[in-house]
């Protein structure tokens, strides 16, 4: 089976999002005095062939501790959704 | 004996001559390597230098660990051999787990590019062995993600270990504790953000970066020769 999958890596609590911070600070110049807790993440598309979703969660899972993430600095949550045969979705 | 030093290119490093200068003007002898090595025999230590390895992409030091040299690096670690890694360096070996924590974005959100007071903490490490305790060095720093970060575990383990190696006497980063540099279980991997290959000759403006150096050459001529070949087959 083949798998689209949605990894968003964020910062963990405590560490520096220095993009987050400036965006902040700018939008209020352009009215919009109202917004707080800004913060830019990343996100990391793939797509995975696997034999069923347990299964792919699970290697993705791995990627994400051994590489895509650094668990000093960032956490991440993974959304995936599988592809018809004719890749439909991608 | 002359200690023969490699010093790891990566696609992206920007120090590598620096160091090698350095390691030429106190004594050593110095050859680049590149990051498709798989082979570190002969050498009696190892430098990661500064620069942006593989371009910093996903995060500083995340894919130079997965340069063939690497494989090679920690096992020349694993065998005792002396591994110093500079600032990206630094970076480099923790992303590889060779050194505990991370390196984050500065407090303050500035490239800062500037001489800093750096004490040294201990001085039973392969980069300390000839300073003293307390003593205080000009070393400049050229960084953007150099706050160093750990858990509170690991923080007391290089506390209680006294594996933190430098500390800057001004905190400029907003690193946990002041850290500059640490060293790993067994003091001969030690990353530190701080350029010491900068700092040389007074013509640099400070030569205090000689003593931590020289300690390095010091400390690989006295290490048994480590015959170190990465374990995959060279493409």
């Amino acid at each position: 089976m083949r798998f689209h999958a949605q990894v968003d890596v964020t910062h963990r609590p405590g560490i520096a999002d220095p993009q987050g911070a400036t965006v902040e600070r700018a939008l209020p110049a352009l009215g919009w005095t109202n917004v707080s807790k800004v913060a830019v993440a990343k996100s990391i598309r793939l797509v995975i062939d696997a034999a069923d979703e347990v299964e792919a969660r699970s290697q993705i899972d791995d990627m994400c501790r051994r590489f895509l993430t650094n668990p000093v600095l960032e956490s991440f949550t993974v959304t995936i959704s599988e592809l018809t045969p004719s890749g439909a979705d991608a | 004996m002359t200690a023969r030093v490699g010093v790891v290119v990566f696609p992206g490093t920007n120090c590598e001559h620096d160091a090698a200068y350095a390691v030429r003007l106190l004594g050593g002898d110095a050859d680049l390597v590149w990051h498709r090595s798989t082979d570190l025999t002969g050498f009696d230590a190892v430098i990661l230098p500064g620069g942006f390895a593989h371009g910093d992409y996903l995060r500083t030091g995340a894919i130079a660990r997965f340069s063939p040299v690497m494989d090679a690096v920690g096992r020349f670690a694993h065998a005792g051999g002396p591994v110093v890694g500079i600032c990206n360096g630094f970076q480099i070996l923790c992303e590889a787990g060779l050194l505990p924590g991370a390196l984050q974005k500065n407090a303050g959100l500035k490239f800062l590019c500037q001489t800093v007071a750096l004490r040294v903490e201990t001085t039973s490490t392969v980069l300390t062995r000839g300073a003293t305790v307390g003593q205080v060095l000009q070393i400049p720093i050229n960084h953007f993600e150099g706050s160093y970060v750990c858990d509170a575990r690991t923080l007391s383990a290089l506390r209680d270990d006294d594996r933190v190696v430098v500390r800057y006497v001004d905190n400029p980063n907003g690193s946990i504790d002041s850290i500059a540099g640490i060293c790993n279980d067994a003091r001969n991997v030690v990353g530190l953000m701080p350029h010491p290959e900068r700092a040389v000759e007074d013509v640099l403006g400070s030569s205090d970066g000689a003593v931590l150096l020289g300690s390095l050459l010091v400390a690989a001529a006295s290490s048994a020769p480590v015959s170190v070949v990465s374990s995959p087959v060279r493409p």
